[in-house]
Protein backbone atom coordinates (compact mmCIF):
# COMPACT_ATOMS: atom_id res chain seq x y z
CA UNK A 1 0.00 0.00 0.00
CA UNK A 2 1.33 3.68 -0.94
CA UNK A 3 -0.05 6.60 0.99
CA UNK A 4 0.56 10.00 -0.74
CA UNK A 5 3.92 9.50 -2.50
CA UNK A 6 5.37 12.84 -3.62
CA UNK A 7 9.15 13.24 -5.13
CA UNK A 8 10.42 16.49 -6.41
CA UNK A 9 14.00 16.69 -8.33
CA UNK A 10 15.50 19.99 -6.99
CA UNK A 11 12.74 22.35 -7.44
CA UNK A 12 10.56 19.94 -10.48
CA UNK A 13 7.52 18.42 -9.07
CA UNK A 14 7.89 14.74 -10.52
CA UNK A 15 5.21 13.22 -8.45
CA UNK A 16 2.41 14.33 -6.88
CA UNK A 17 0.30 12.53 -3.53
CA UNK A 18 0.40 9.20 -5.52
CA UNK A 19 -1.82 6.64 -2.93
CA UNK A 20 -3.18 3.18 -3.67
CA UNK A 21 -3.77 -0.17 -2.51
CA UNK A 22 -3.18 -3.40 -4.55
CA UNK A 23 -2.21 -6.88 -2.83
CA UNK A 24 0.30 -9.72 -3.99
CA UNK A 25 -0.67 -11.85 -6.71
CA UNK A 26 -1.51 -8.82 -8.43
CA UNK A 27 0.42 -7.28 -11.92
CA UNK A 28 -0.37 -3.37 -11.80
CA UNK A 29 0.66 -1.49 -15.43
CA UNK A 30 1.94 1.62 -14.51
CA UNK A 31 0.46 4.17 -17.44
CA UNK A 32 0.66 7.80 -18.22
CA UNK A 33 2.75 9.81 -20.80
CA UNK A 34 6.17 10.64 -20.88
CA UNK A 35 7.64 12.42 -18.05
CA UNK A 36 4.83 12.10 -16.17
CA UNK A 37 6.52 10.15 -13.29
CA UNK A 38 6.48 6.48 -14.46
CA UNK A 39 9.96 5.81 -13.45
CA UNK A 40 10.14 7.92 -10.74
CA UNK A 41 7.42 6.25 -9.37
CA UNK A 42 9.13 3.12 -9.25
CA UNK A 43 12.04 4.07 -8.33
CA UNK A 44 10.51 5.76 -5.17
CA UNK A 45 9.08 2.67 -4.66
CA UNK A 46 12.40 0.62 -4.79
CA UNK A 47 14.40 3.64 -2.52
CA UNK A 48 16.69 4.74 -5.25
CA UNK A 49 15.39 8.36 -4.95
CA UNK A 50 14.50 9.75 -2.01
CA UNK A 51 10.63 10.86 -1.03
CA UNK A 52 9.69 14.10 0.16
CA UNK A 53 6.68 12.66 2.15
CA UNK A 54 4.56 9.65 1.80
CA UNK A 55 4.60 6.45 2.92
CA UNK A 56 5.41 2.56 1.60
CA UNK A 57 3.21 0.21 3.55
CA UNK A 58 4.40 -3.24 3.59
CA UNK A 59 3.28 -6.05 4.99
CA UNK A 60 1.66 -3.63 7.47
CA UNK A 61 5.23 -2.07 8.19
CA UNK A 62 6.53 1.20 7.05
CA UNK A 63 9.64 0.69 4.74
CA UNK A 64 11.81 3.31 4.99
CA UNK A 65 14.11 3.27 2.48
CA UNK A 66 15.56 0.25 1.30
CA UNK A 67 13.67 -3.32 1.57
CA UNK A 68 15.61 -6.28 0.30
CA UNK A 69 11.98 -7.54 -0.42
CA UNK A 70 11.72 -4.84 -3.84
CA UNK A 71 13.60 -5.54 -6.75
CA UNK A 72 14.11 -2.89 -9.31
CA UNK A 73 14.42 -3.79 -13.02
CA UNK A 74 16.25 -0.85 -14.69
CA UNK A 75 15.13 0.52 -18.50
CA UNK A 76 17.26 -1.28 -20.93
CA UNK A 77 19.05 1.56 -21.44
CA UNK A 78 20.24 2.63 -18.06
CA UNK A 79 22.17 -0.62 -17.88
CA UNK A 80 25.70 -1.49 -18.74
CA UNK A 81 25.33 -4.08 -20.91
CA UNK A 82 29.39 -3.71 -21.95
CA UNK A 83 30.52 -4.77 -18.25
CA UNK A 84 32.45 -7.99 -17.96
CA UNK A 85 29.75 -9.81 -16.29
CA UNK A 86 27.97 -13.36 -16.94
CA UNK A 87 24.38 -14.15 -16.77
CA UNK A 88 25.51 -15.99 -13.00
CA UNK A 89 27.35 -13.14 -12.22
CA UNK A 90 24.54 -11.04 -12.27
CA UNK A 91 22.04 -13.54 -10.71
CA UNK A 92 24.70 -13.98 -7.98
CA UNK A 93 24.59 -10.03 -7.23
CA UNK A 94 21.50 -10.56 -6.40
CA UNK A 95 22.46 -12.47 -3.17
CA UNK A 96 24.78 -9.60 -2.09
CA UNK A 97 21.74 -8.39 0.13
CA UNK A 98 21.73 -11.66 1.95
CA UNK A 99 25.60 -11.70 2.23
CA UNK A 100 27.05 -8.85 3.03
CA UNK A 101 30.23 -7.51 1.95
CA UNK A 102 32.39 -10.53 2.67
CA UNK A 103 30.36 -13.39 3.68
CA UNK A 104 31.33 -16.52 1.52
CA UNK A 105 29.07 -17.73 -0.99
CA UNK A 106 27.40 -20.71 0.69
CA UNK A 107 25.59 -24.04 -0.60
CA UNK A 108 22.43 -22.06 0.04
CA UNK A 109 23.55 -19.54 -1.67
CA UNK A 110 24.95 -21.36 -4.54
CA UNK A 111 21.29 -22.89 -4.37
CA UNK A 112 19.27 -19.96 -4.52
CA UNK A 113 21.09 -18.82 -7.75
CA UNK A 114 20.97 -22.18 -9.23
CA UNK A 115 16.87 -22.13 -8.86
CA UNK A 116 16.70 -18.39 -9.72
CA UNK A 117 18.64 -19.73 -13.03
CA UNK A 118 16.59 -22.81 -13.48
CA UNK A 119 12.93 -21.23 -12.88
CA UNK A 120 13.73 -18.49 -15.81
CA UNK A 121 15.30 -21.46 -18.58
CA UNK A 122 18.74 -19.48 -18.00
CA UNK A 123 20.85 -22.20 -17.35
CA UNK A 124 22.33 -23.18 -20.64
CA UNK A 125 23.05 -19.05 -21.21
CA UNK A 126 24.51 -18.91 -17.72
CA UNK A 127 28.27 -18.19 -18.63
CA UNK A 128 27.41 -15.57 -21.18
CA UNK A 129 28.26 -12.24 -21.01
CA UNK A 130 25.31 -9.99 -20.29
CA UNK A 131 25.32 -7.94 -23.91
CA UNK A 132 25.22 -11.71 -25.59
CA UNK A 133 21.97 -12.38 -25.01
CA UNK A 134 18.44 -11.10 -26.64
CA UNK A 135 15.99 -8.70 -25.24
CA UNK A 136 14.09 -10.98 -23.77
CA UNK A 137 16.56 -13.00 -22.45
CA UNK A 138 18.08 -9.91 -20.68
CA UNK A 139 14.80 -9.28 -18.79
CA UNK A 140 15.09 -12.77 -17.94
CA UNK A 141 18.27 -12.66 -16.31
CA UNK A 142 17.53 -9.57 -14.19
CA UNK A 143 14.39 -11.18 -13.08
CA UNK A 144 16.58 -14.16 -12.11
CA UNK A 145 18.76 -11.39 -9.75
CA UNK A 146 14.95 -10.59 -7.88
CA UNK A 147 14.66 -14.18 -6.99
CA UNK A 148 17.66 -14.68 -6.19
CA UNK A 149 17.31 -12.15 -4.21
CA UNK A 150 14.12 -13.35 -2.98
CA UNK A 151 12.33 -10.27 -3.81
CA UNK A 152 8.57 -10.09 -3.74
CA UNK A 153 7.80 -7.03 -5.47
CA UNK A 154 8.83 -6.96 -8.64
CA UNK A 155 9.51 -3.12 -10.08
CA UNK A 156 9.67 -3.51 -13.58
CA UNK A 157 10.63 -0.29 -15.77
CA UNK A 158 9.26 -0.54 -19.55
CA UNK A 159 9.93 -4.36 -19.70
CA UNK A 160 8.00 -4.94 -22.89
CA UNK A 161 10.01 -2.21 -24.62
CA UNK A 162 12.15 -3.33 -27.62
CA UNK A 163 10.91 -6.83 -28.05
CA UNK A 164 9.53 -8.77 -30.58
CA UNK A 165 6.11 -10.20 -30.54
CA UNK A 166 7.38 -13.20 -29.53
CA UNK A 167 9.51 -12.28 -26.57
CA UNK A 168 6.52 -10.49 -25.51
CA UNK A 169 4.40 -13.15 -25.31
CA UNK A 170 7.00 -15.16 -23.34
CA UNK A 171 7.42 -12.93 -21.00
CA UNK A 172 3.99 -11.97 -20.31
CA UNK A 173 3.43 -15.57 -19.47
CA UNK A 174 6.35 -15.17 -16.76
CA UNK A 175 4.73 -12.06 -15.35
CA UNK A 176 1.51 -13.96 -15.19
CA UNK A 177 3.72 -16.78 -13.43
CA UNK A 178 5.47 -14.94 -11.32
CA UNK A 179 2.62 -13.03 -10.17
CA UNK A 180 0.55 -16.34 -9.75
CA UNK A 181 3.29 -17.41 -7.35
CA UNK A 182 2.50 -15.04 -4.83
CA UNK A 183 4.73 -11.90 -5.85
CA UNK A 184 3.51 -8.58 -6.49
CA UNK A 185 4.39 -7.44 -9.90
CA UNK A 186 4.35 -3.31 -10.48
CA UNK A 187 5.87 -2.29 -14.25
CA UNK A 188 5.81 0.94 -16.32
CA UNK A 189 4.01 -0.10 -19.54
CA UNK A 190 3.34 2.77 -22.23
CA UNK A 191 1.32 0.44 -24.55
CA UNK A 192 -2.52 0.99 -23.64
CA UNK A 193 -3.63 -1.34 -26.22
CA UNK A 194 -1.86 -4.99 -24.14
CA UNK A 195 -2.17 -3.42 -21.17
CA UNK A 196 -5.82 -5.57 -20.38
CA UNK A 197 -3.96 -8.53 -21.73
CA UNK A 198 -1.16 -8.49 -19.27
CA UNK A 199 -1.67 -6.67 -16.19
CA UNK A 200 -4.63 -7.31 -13.35
CA UNK A 201 -4.57 -3.75 -12.44
CA UNK A 202 -3.77 -0.36 -13.78
CA UNK A 203 -2.75 3.32 -12.16
CA UNK A 204 -2.43 6.00 -14.51
CA UNK A 205 -0.05 8.98 -13.57
CA UNK A 206 0.79 12.26 -14.93
CA UNK A 207 2.44 13.92 -12.06
CA UNK A 208 -0.46 13.21 -9.82
CA UNK A 209 -2.53 10.22 -10.02
CA UNK A 210 -5.42 10.06 -12.73
CA UNK A 211 -6.81 6.52 -11.70
CA UNK A 212 -6.20 3.52 -9.94
CA UNK A 213 -8.06 0.27 -10.51
CA UNK A 214 -9.42 -2.64 -12.89
CA UNK A 215 -7.91 -1.94 -16.24
CA UNK A 216 -11.09 -2.48 -17.81
CA UNK A 217 -12.87 -0.22 -15.41
CA UNK A 218 -9.83 2.20 -14.87
CA UNK A 219 -8.52 2.64 -18.84
CA UNK A 220 -11.61 4.22 -20.05
CA UNK A 221 -11.10 6.21 -23.88
CA UNK A 222 -12.42 9.52 -22.23
CA UNK A 223 -9.81 8.83 -19.19
CA UNK A 224 -7.16 8.10 -21.71
CA UNK A 225 -7.76 11.08 -23.82
CA UNK A 226 -7.73 13.64 -20.90
CA UNK A 227 -4.43 12.35 -19.40
CA UNK A 228 -2.91 12.47 -22.89
CA UNK A 229 -3.83 15.46 -24.38
CA UNK A 230 -2.95 17.39 -21.43
CA UNK A 231 0.62 16.80 -21.79
CA UNK A 232 0.12 17.57 -25.50
CA UNK A 233 -0.93 21.39 -24.37
CA UNK A 234 1.64 20.99 -22.02
CA UNK A 235 4.34 20.27 -23.68
CA UNK A 236 3.86 23.04 -26.25
CA UNK A 237 3.93 26.27 -23.48
CA UNK B 1 77.26 -14.11 -17.75
CA UNK B 2 73.18 -14.51 -17.50
CA UNK B 3 73.59 -17.66 -15.01
CA UNK B 4 75.65 -15.08 -12.96
CA UNK B 5 72.93 -12.21 -13.01
CA UNK B 6 70.55 -14.96 -12.12
CA UNK B 7 72.76 -15.87 -8.55
CA UNK B 8 73.18 -12.11 -7.70
CA UNK B 9 70.99 -11.31 -4.68
CA UNK B 10 70.54 -8.06 -6.65
CA UNK B 11 68.38 -9.57 -9.39
CA UNK B 12 66.42 -12.10 -7.30
CA UNK B 13 65.24 -9.09 -5.46
CA UNK B 14 64.29 -7.43 -8.93
CA UNK B 15 62.71 -10.35 -9.91
CA UNK B 16 60.92 -10.51 -6.50
CA UNK B 17 59.85 -7.00 -7.22
CA UNK B 18 58.63 -7.62 -10.88
CA UNK B 19 56.33 -10.41 -9.37
CA UNK B 20 54.97 -8.75 -6.87
CA UNK B 21 54.33 -4.94 -8.69
CA UNK B 22 52.94 -6.87 -11.43
CA UNK B 23 50.84 -8.83 -9.37
CA UNK B 24 49.36 -6.00 -7.87
CA UNK B 25 48.86 -3.43 -10.62
CA UNK B 26 47.59 -6.33 -12.38
CA UNK B 27 44.75 -6.97 -9.81
CA UNK B 28 44.10 -3.63 -9.71
CA UNK B 29 43.91 -3.29 -13.49
CA UNK B 30 40.49 -5.07 -13.46
CA UNK B 31 38.85 -1.82 -11.54
CA UNK B 32 40.60 0.50 -14.34
CA UNK B 33 39.12 -1.55 -17.26
CA UNK B 34 35.75 -1.97 -14.91
CA UNK B 35 35.78 1.83 -14.69
CA UNK B 36 36.33 2.51 -18.16
CA UNK B 37 39.10 5.58 -16.99
CA UNK B 38 42.41 4.45 -18.42
CA UNK B 39 42.99 7.55 -19.79
CA UNK B 40 42.02 9.42 -16.58
CA UNK B 41 45.09 6.74 -15.29
CA UNK B 42 47.46 7.98 -17.70
CA UNK B 43 46.45 11.75 -16.82
CA UNK B 44 47.83 10.62 -13.03
CA UNK B 45 50.48 9.22 -13.89
CA UNK B 46 51.70 12.01 -15.65
CA UNK B 47 50.66 13.83 -12.57
CA UNK B 48 53.33 12.16 -10.52
CA UNK B 49 56.20 13.59 -12.47
CA UNK B 50 55.70 17.20 -10.85
CA UNK B 51 54.58 15.88 -8.12
CA UNK B 52 58.29 14.15 -7.67
CA UNK B 53 59.92 17.47 -8.40
CA UNK B 54 58.04 19.24 -6.22
CA UNK B 55 58.64 16.64 -3.46
CA UNK B 56 62.78 17.66 -4.56
CA UNK B 57 62.47 21.00 -4.54
CA UNK B 58 60.89 21.50 -0.96
CA UNK B 59 63.69 18.88 0.40
CA UNK B 60 66.15 20.30 -1.23
CA UNK B 61 67.68 16.37 -2.57
CA UNK B 62 66.18 13.15 -4.01
CA UNK B 63 65.44 10.45 -2.25
CA UNK B 64 62.73 7.33 -2.89
CA UNK B 65 60.42 8.53 0.33
CA UNK B 66 60.30 12.20 -0.86
CA UNK B 67 60.15 11.20 -4.22
CA UNK B 68 57.03 8.81 -3.19
CA UNK B 69 55.47 11.46 -1.20
CA UNK B 70 55.61 14.15 -3.94
CA UNK B 71 53.72 11.68 -6.33
CA UNK B 72 51.44 10.74 -3.62
CA UNK B 73 50.32 14.00 -2.79
CA UNK B 74 50.38 15.51 -6.50
CA UNK B 75 48.12 12.47 -7.68
CA UNK B 76 45.85 12.61 -4.51
CA UNK B 77 45.23 16.42 -5.15
CA UNK B 78 44.77 16.30 -8.98
CA UNK B 79 42.72 12.96 -8.68
CA UNK B 80 40.92 13.51 -5.57
CA UNK B 81 40.29 17.36 -6.97
CA UNK B 82 38.71 16.63 -10.22
CA UNK B 83 36.54 14.05 -8.32
CA UNK B 84 34.96 16.93 -6.15
CA UNK B 85 34.99 19.46 -8.91
CA UNK B 86 32.95 17.02 -11.01
CA UNK B 87 30.93 16.18 -7.90
CA UNK B 88 28.89 19.61 -8.86
CA UNK B 89 28.25 18.36 -12.29
CA UNK B 90 28.36 20.88 -14.27
CA UNK B 91 32.08 19.78 -15.20
CA UNK B 92 32.50 16.18 -16.49
CA UNK B 93 34.96 14.39 -14.32
CA UNK B 94 37.47 14.14 -17.24
CA UNK B 95 36.73 17.68 -18.50
CA UNK B 96 38.06 18.09 -14.77
CA UNK B 97 41.35 15.90 -14.88
CA UNK B 98 42.29 17.08 -17.77
CA UNK B 99 42.22 20.92 -16.18
CA UNK B 100 43.87 19.65 -12.93
CA UNK B 101 46.81 17.54 -14.54
CA UNK B 102 47.93 20.16 -17.42
CA UNK B 103 48.15 22.92 -14.94
CA UNK B 104 49.91 20.47 -12.52
CA UNK B 105 52.02 19.59 -15.06
CA UNK B 106 52.65 22.84 -16.13
CA UNK B 107 53.32 23.63 -12.68
CA UNK B 108 56.35 20.70 -12.62
CA UNK B 109 57.90 21.77 -15.85
CA UNK B 110 58.17 25.17 -14.59
CA UNK B 111 59.92 23.54 -11.33
CA UNK B 112 62.33 21.48 -13.08
CA UNK B 113 65.22 23.98 -14.26
CA UNK B 114 65.26 24.53 -10.74
CA UNK B 115 66.83 21.66 -9.72
CA UNK B 116 69.96 20.41 -9.70
CA UNK B 117 69.07 16.52 -9.41
CA UNK B 118 67.57 17.03 -13.21
CA UNK B 119 69.32 13.89 -14.59
CA UNK B 120 68.36 11.52 -12.29
CA UNK B 121 64.86 12.36 -13.32
CA UNK B 122 64.83 10.09 -15.70
CA UNK B 123 64.78 7.49 -13.61
CA UNK B 124 61.64 8.24 -12.24
CA UNK B 125 60.00 8.84 -15.74
CA UNK B 126 61.15 5.24 -16.72
CA UNK B 127 62.21 3.71 -13.84
CA UNK B 128 64.89 1.45 -13.10
CA UNK B 129 63.69 -2.03 -10.89
CA UNK B 130 67.33 -3.02 -11.22
CA UNK B 131 68.19 -0.62 -8.60
CA UNK B 132 65.41 -1.26 -6.45
CA UNK B 133 66.83 -1.19 -2.96
CA UNK B 134 65.00 -2.98 0.26
CA UNK B 135 63.72 -0.26 1.84
CA UNK B 136 61.69 0.35 -1.68
CA UNK B 137 60.46 -3.08 -1.80
CA UNK B 138 59.21 -2.93 1.59
CA UNK B 139 56.84 0.48 0.58
CA UNK B 140 55.99 -1.77 -3.11
CA UNK B 141 54.97 -4.62 -0.53
CA UNK B 142 52.91 -2.63 1.73
CA UNK B 143 51.33 -0.03 -1.11
CA UNK B 144 50.56 -3.40 -2.45
CA UNK B 145 49.32 -4.88 0.60
CA UNK B 146 47.00 -2.68 1.18
CA UNK B 147 45.23 -2.57 -2.24
CA UNK B 148 45.11 -6.13 -2.22
CA UNK B 149 43.46 -6.51 1.17
CA UNK B 150 40.82 -3.42 0.29
CA UNK B 151 39.88 -4.57 -3.46
CA UNK B 152 39.17 -7.91 -1.78
CA UNK B 153 37.28 -7.32 0.98
CA UNK B 154 35.51 -4.51 -0.58
CA UNK B 155 34.79 -6.42 -3.94
CA UNK B 156 30.99 -6.62 -3.85
CA UNK B 157 29.74 -2.98 -2.65
CA UNK B 158 32.63 -1.93 -5.23
CA UNK B 159 31.36 -4.04 -8.30
CA UNK B 160 27.85 -3.14 -7.14
CA UNK B 161 29.44 0.59 -7.33
CA UNK B 162 30.19 0.05 -10.56
CA UNK B 163 27.49 -1.70 -11.97
CA UNK B 164 24.21 0.16 -10.33
CA UNK B 165 25.39 2.84 -8.48
CA UNK B 166 21.78 4.01 -7.63
CA UNK B 167 20.71 0.24 -6.86
CA UNK B 168 24.07 -0.01 -4.71
CA UNK B 169 23.20 2.97 -2.47
CA UNK B 170 19.53 2.36 -2.07
CA UNK B 171 20.96 -1.00 -0.92
CA UNK B 172 23.43 0.97 1.48
CA UNK B 173 26.18 1.32 0.06
CA UNK B 174 28.33 4.19 0.57
CA UNK B 175 28.72 4.84 -3.12
CA UNK B 176 30.72 7.71 -2.78
CA UNK B 177 33.27 6.31 -0.03
CA UNK B 178 33.69 3.55 -2.73
CA UNK B 179 34.66 6.13 -5.55
CA UNK B 180 37.15 7.81 -3.36
CA UNK B 181 38.82 4.29 -2.17
CA UNK B 182 39.16 3.60 -5.72
CA UNK B 183 40.88 6.61 -6.44
CA UNK B 184 42.97 6.25 -3.55
CA UNK B 185 43.89 2.31 -4.22
CA UNK B 186 44.89 3.85 -7.96
CA UNK B 187 46.90 6.31 -6.50
CA UNK B 188 48.84 3.64 -4.36
CA UNK B 189 49.24 1.49 -7.37
CA UNK B 190 50.51 3.97 -9.87
CA UNK B 191 53.19 5.16 -7.06
CA UNK B 192 54.05 1.20 -5.79
CA UNK B 193 54.46 1.03 -9.87
CA UNK B 194 56.78 4.08 -10.19
CA UNK B 195 60.62 2.03 -8.93
CA UNK B 196 59.58 -0.95 -11.29
CA UNK B 197 58.44 1.22 -14.94
CA UNK B 198 58.50 4.94 -14.19
CA UNK B 199 55.38 7.05 -14.09
CA UNK B 200 55.29 7.37 -17.38
CA UNK B 201 54.61 4.05 -18.31
CA UNK B 202 52.77 2.78 -15.14
CA UNK B 203 49.60 3.56 -17.45
CA UNK B 204 50.85 0.23 -19.06
CA UNK B 205 51.22 -2.03 -16.18
CA UNK B 206 47.56 -0.98 -14.60
CA UNK B 207 45.52 -1.37 -18.08
CA UNK B 208 46.89 -3.78 -20.05
CA UNK B 209 46.86 -6.91 -17.69
CA UNK B 210 43.02 -6.62 -17.21
CA UNK B 211 42.07 -5.19 -20.46
CA UNK B 212 44.02 -8.74 -21.96
CA UNK B 213 42.00 -10.85 -19.86
CA UNK B 214 38.67 -9.26 -20.91
CA UNK B 215 39.60 -10.10 -24.19
CA UNK B 216 39.74 -14.17 -23.02
CA UNK B 217 36.75 -14.42 -20.25
CA UNK B 218 33.70 -13.02 -19.21
CA UNK B 219 34.22 -13.79 -15.64
CA UNK B 220 34.28 -10.70 -13.64
CA UNK B 221 36.98 -12.10 -10.81
CA UNK B 222 39.03 -13.36 -13.60
CA UNK B 223 40.21 -9.99 -14.37
CA UNK B 224 41.17 -9.36 -10.94
CA UNK B 225 43.23 -12.50 -10.57
CA UNK B 226 43.75 -13.13 -13.99
CA UNK B 227 45.11 -9.54 -14.50
CA UNK B 228 47.46 -10.33 -11.30
CA UNK B 229 48.72 -13.14 -12.33
CA UNK B 230 49.59 -11.91 -16.24
CA UNK B 231 51.00 -8.65 -14.54
CA UNK B 232 52.86 -10.96 -12.03
CA UNK B 233 54.18 -13.39 -14.50
CA UNK B 234 54.39 -11.20 -17.45
CA UNK B 235 56.86 -8.86 -15.62
CA UNK B 236 59.09 -11.53 -14.03
CA UNK B 237 59.48 -13.11 -17.99
CA UNK B 238 60.28 -8.82 -19.18
CA UNK B 239 62.74 -9.06 -16.43
CA UNK B 240 64.24 -12.05 -17.30
CA UNK B 241 64.65 -11.24 -20.55
CA UNK B 242 65.50 -7.69 -20.58
CA UNK B 243 68.99 -9.00 -18.97
CA UNK B 244 69.44 -11.60 -21.27
CA UNK B 245 68.70 -9.16 -24.49
CA UNK B 246 70.49 -6.35 -22.26
CA UNK B 247 67.65 -3.89 -22.58
CA UNK B 248 65.79 -1.85 -19.68
CA UNK B 249 63.22 -4.06 -17.84
CA UNK B 250 60.92 -1.25 -17.51
CA UNK B 251 59.90 -1.01 -20.89
CA UNK B 252 60.21 -4.49 -21.41
CA UNK B 253 57.56 -4.97 -19.29
CA UNK B 254 55.53 -2.47 -21.04
CA UNK B 255 56.33 -4.40 -24.18
CA UNK B 256 55.71 -7.78 -23.22
CA UNK B 257 52.30 -6.63 -21.52
CA UNK B 258 51.40 -5.24 -25.04
CA UNK B 259 52.47 -8.18 -27.11
CA UNK B 260 50.68 -10.22 -24.99
CA UNK B 261 47.35 -8.07 -25.37
CA UNK B 262 47.93 -8.05 -29.13
CA UNK B 263 47.72 -11.47 -29.15
CA UNK B 264 44.47 -12.20 -27.27
CA UNK B 265 43.32 -9.44 -29.38
CA UNK B 266 44.12 -11.62 -32.44
CA UNK B 267 43.98 -15.12 -31.38
CA UNK B 268 41.01 -14.89 -28.03
CA UNK B 269 38.91 -18.43 -28.63
CA UNK B 270 36.17 -16.12 -28.04
CA UNK B 271 36.89 -12.39 -29.13
CA UNK B 272 39.86 -12.81 -31.31
CA UNK B 273 40.20 -10.52 -34.93
CA UNK B 274 41.46 -13.57 -36.50
CA UNK B 275 39.45 -16.54 -34.94
CA UNK B 276 36.11 -17.88 -37.09
CA UNK B 277 32.82 -16.81 -35.20
CA UNK B 278 30.66 -19.21 -36.69
CA UNK B 279 32.91 -22.11 -34.22
CA UNK B 280 32.08 -20.31 -31.17
CA UNK B 281 28.66 -18.56 -31.65
CA UNK B 282 26.85 -21.52 -31.79
CA UNK B 283 26.57 -22.11 -28.52
CA UNK B 284 23.35 -23.49 -26.87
Amino acid sequence: MIEGLTVSYRDILALDGVSFATSCGNRVALVGPNGAGKSTLLKAIAGLVTRQSGNILWRGTSVQKWSREFAYLPQREEIDWSFPITVRGLVEMGRYPQTGWWRKFSNEDQAAVDKALESLNLMDLQDRQIRELSGGQQQRAFLARALAQEAHVLLLDEPFTGLDRNASILLGDLLAKLAAEGRLIIASHHDLGSAPLLFDEVLVINTQQVGFGDVASVLTPSLISKTFAVTETQSHV
Amino acid sequence: MFEELLNSPFYQRTLAAAAFIGFTNGFFSGFVVLRRNALSVSALSHTMLPGIALGIWVTGYLSQWNAFIGALFAALLVGLGSVAVARGKRIAEGTSLAVLYTAAFAAGVAILPKLETRSELEHWLFGDILAIANSDLWLAYSMGAVILIAGNLLMRPILLTLFEPNVAAAQGVPTRTMQYLVFMMLVLALVSSLQAVGCVLSVGLLVTPAATVSLLTDKTSALFWGGGLIGGIGSVIAVLLSGYFGISPGPAIVILLGILFILAYLFSPKYGLLVPKFIFNRRP
